[in-house]
């Protein structure tokens, strides 16, 4: 029994959020974002936008293993060519272009080239699977950051010892405090949470969960699969692109190192406990991410206190504490936390009826 | 409208197809039949594009498709269902259904990422369609918002059915319709079959076992053995063909 569902056109039955609990929550959701950027202390301001920025890159690795069903283990690389490409194309333009509509044209540049770098890597998914696509990917992550280290590009890419960002200008709008940072890593988040979701309920994001569930059905309904991975692959690499020009703006410096191998895990991790193939899984997928590493320090520190001794203790900690929750998740709700957070909402839906 | 000629098809030394020759005619259902190993789903995916065949020709609309890739054929207007359901198991039956409709839209990715305006519009229009005409004549409107994992066998076989329905196909090949269904759900399954040539004048290719099904339903027949094509035919006239009889029950019949 589902209360007050009644529908009477199709358009109301296709709209996302179709009961009014999912309204509910969404709005409130969105609600205590506005107060958390006007109130929030400095300190969750910065967890947060870490949150922001990894929140982009997970729902474009979404769209490409959730929806499309295509590992990849180098996305970080795409993440990398977002950052990069935006500081270097913002040092050659300054002078040229007005400083305030500098980001209107380097962000759109930086994730295009993330996107036609992301079909680069994509050609393999062509032919190869699962596990071998991923090493395929995996090749992908270091080769970009070996480029970026290389003495050769030194000069754009500033080599091991990275570069100095540049503070973004929207129209005259220096956005030069982390709050203000926070504020535009919200707003891109929720139009590119959003646009996502838009997607995966038209033509072109069916077609991905076609190739997912069964490519050769995919095949004969029309659905070319050369085009389709790697429109996949494409918007998975902008959506990382976009991330990494938020990334490029909200710290003063980059450095390639933060791009490697770890954080290409950490995304795919994000997805797996957040829920992969769900609009919302990469929304909680990221705040375990970010909040159980931060959690452990905080805890740690109540704990052992600051010393030295403390401080080598944690980060392993740390590190085996992720390894569990991760383990946990694939072993116990495989379907992330999306599962359990769809299951509370129907049986609110249902209340006060059987729940299920 | 289907034309195959010549068709050989071999894996290795194995030769699944030696000389397919038929056509199926526009509106009629055509029945090939054939005992296990006989190579009719070889047949299939020479014709919707998986195989290539060694030699031979497979012709739409007068049109050579021998080389054509199966997503462009699906274009043509040419729809299949496949003998173990291959249906999105992740998605719901309406889902599934909309499926049918890809190669009729042509909203891209920047009209998608945005939805409302273009996208919203084609996508209302598509469901109002597969709403009025597929579902409500499939009769699955209670099952609509279903995954596919809940149903049971026979509207999963439906639903498949509906999903080809969907593309509003030409020739539409039909792969085991009713095998593993019970006398009732196999008598409903010949319905639509014949409500589908009735109503949208769709060309059928049916491949079967169930004899009974076949013999009521088809205006022709094509036997294969052994990737040989041993006669063609109205039902009555395969039915009594000595070569059939012989590869059925055997040469002491």
């Amino acid at each position: 029994m589902i209360n007050a569902n009644l529908k009477s056109t199709y358009a109301a039955d296709e709209r996302v959020l179709n009961n009014r609990y999912k309204q509910a929550f969404v709005y409130a959701m969105i609600a205590a974002l506005a107060l958390f950027t006007a109130f929030g202390n400095d300190y969750l301001i910065l967890i947060a936008s870490q949150m922001g920025i990894l929140l982009i890159a997970v729902v474009g690795i979404n769209i490409l293993t959730g929806y499309t069903g295509l590992v990849s283990l180098g996305h970080g690389a795409f993440v990398a060519i977002g950052a990069y490409a935006v500081t270097i194309f913002g040092n050659l333009g300054a002078g040229v272009i007005p400083a305030g509509l500098m980001p209107f044209i380097s962000v759109p540049l930086a994730v295009a080239l993330a996107a036609a770098v992301g079909v680069l890597v994509g050609l393999p998914s062509l032919r190869v699977k699962g596990l071998y696509l991923a090493v395929a990917t995996l090749a992908a992550n270091f080769i970009v950051i070996f480029l970026i280290e290389e003495d050769l590009f030194a000069p754009w890419t500033g080599g091991m010892v990275g570069i100095n960002t540049n503070v973004p200008n929207l129209l005259g709008w220096e956005l030069d405090t982390k709050r203000e940072m926070f504020g535009l890593i919200a707003v891109v988040g929720l139009v590119s949470l959003l646009a996502a979701q838009n997607l995966i309920r038209t033509r072109v994001g069916r077609a991905f969960i076609a190739i997912r569930d069964r490519d050769y059905s995919a095949e004969i309904l029309g659905i070319s699969l050369l085009r389709y991975k790697l429109m996949s692959f494409a918007l998975s690499a902008a959506y990382c692109g976009l991330a990494g020009a938020l990334f490029a703006y909200f710290y003063a410096r980059i450095l390639p190192e933060q791009f490697e191998l770890a954080l290409s895990l950490n995304l795919v991790a994000a997805l797996i406990i957040g829920g992969m193939g769900r609009t919302m899984g990469p929304v909680f997928g990221v705040i375990i991410v970010v909040m159980v590493p931060e959690l452990i320090k905080v805890l740690f520190g109540a704990l052992a206190g600051d010393s030295a001794g403390a401080g080598q203790l944690r980060a392993p900690l740390q590190q085996i504490a992720f390894g569990v929750l991760l383990v946990l998740f694939l072993l116990k709700e495989p379907l992330g936390i999306n599962q359990i957070v769809d299951r509370i909402l129907r049986a609110a839906n249902r209340w006060p009826f059987a729940r299920g | 409208m289907l034309k195959i000629e010549d068709l050989h098809l071999s894996f290795g030394g194995i030769k699944a197809l030696q000389g397919v020759n038929f056509e199926a005619n526009a509106g009629e259902i055509t029945g090939v039949i054939g005992p296990n190993g006989a190579g009719k789903t070889s047949l299939f995916n020479a014709i919707s594009g998986f195989y290539k065949p060694d030699r031979g020709r497979v012709s739409f609309e007068g049109e050579d498709i021998t080389t054509l890739s199966p997503d462009k054929r699906a274009g043509l207007g040419l729809a299949r269902t496949f003998q173990n359901i291959a249906l999105f198991r992740g998605m719901t039956v309406l889902d599934n259904i909309k499926l049918g409709g890809h190669t009729r839209l042509n909203t891209n990715v920047w009209q998608a990422l945005r939805y409302f305006g273009s996208a919203q519009k084609a996508e209302l229009e598509l469901r109002r369609e597969i709403e009025e005409q597929v579902i409500d004549f499939l009769e699955i409107d209670h099952i609509r918002k279903y995954p596919i994992t809940m149903l049971p066998y026979g509207l999963q076989k439906r639903v498949e059915l509906g999903r080809a329905l969907a593309m509003r196909p030409k020739v539409l090949l039909l792969d085991e319709p009713v095998a593993g269904m019970n006398r009732e759900e196999t008598a409903d399954m010949a319905r639509f079959i014949l409500d589908v040539q009735e109503q949208f004048g769709t060309t059928i290719l049916l491949v079967e076992h169930d004899m009974h099904m076949v013999m009521d339903i088809c205006s022709r027949i094509v036997v294969l053995n052994f990737g040989q094509q041993i006669a063609s035919g109205t039902p009555e006239e395969v039915s009594k063909d000595p070569a059939v009889i012989e590869a059925y029950l055997g040469a002491a019949a």
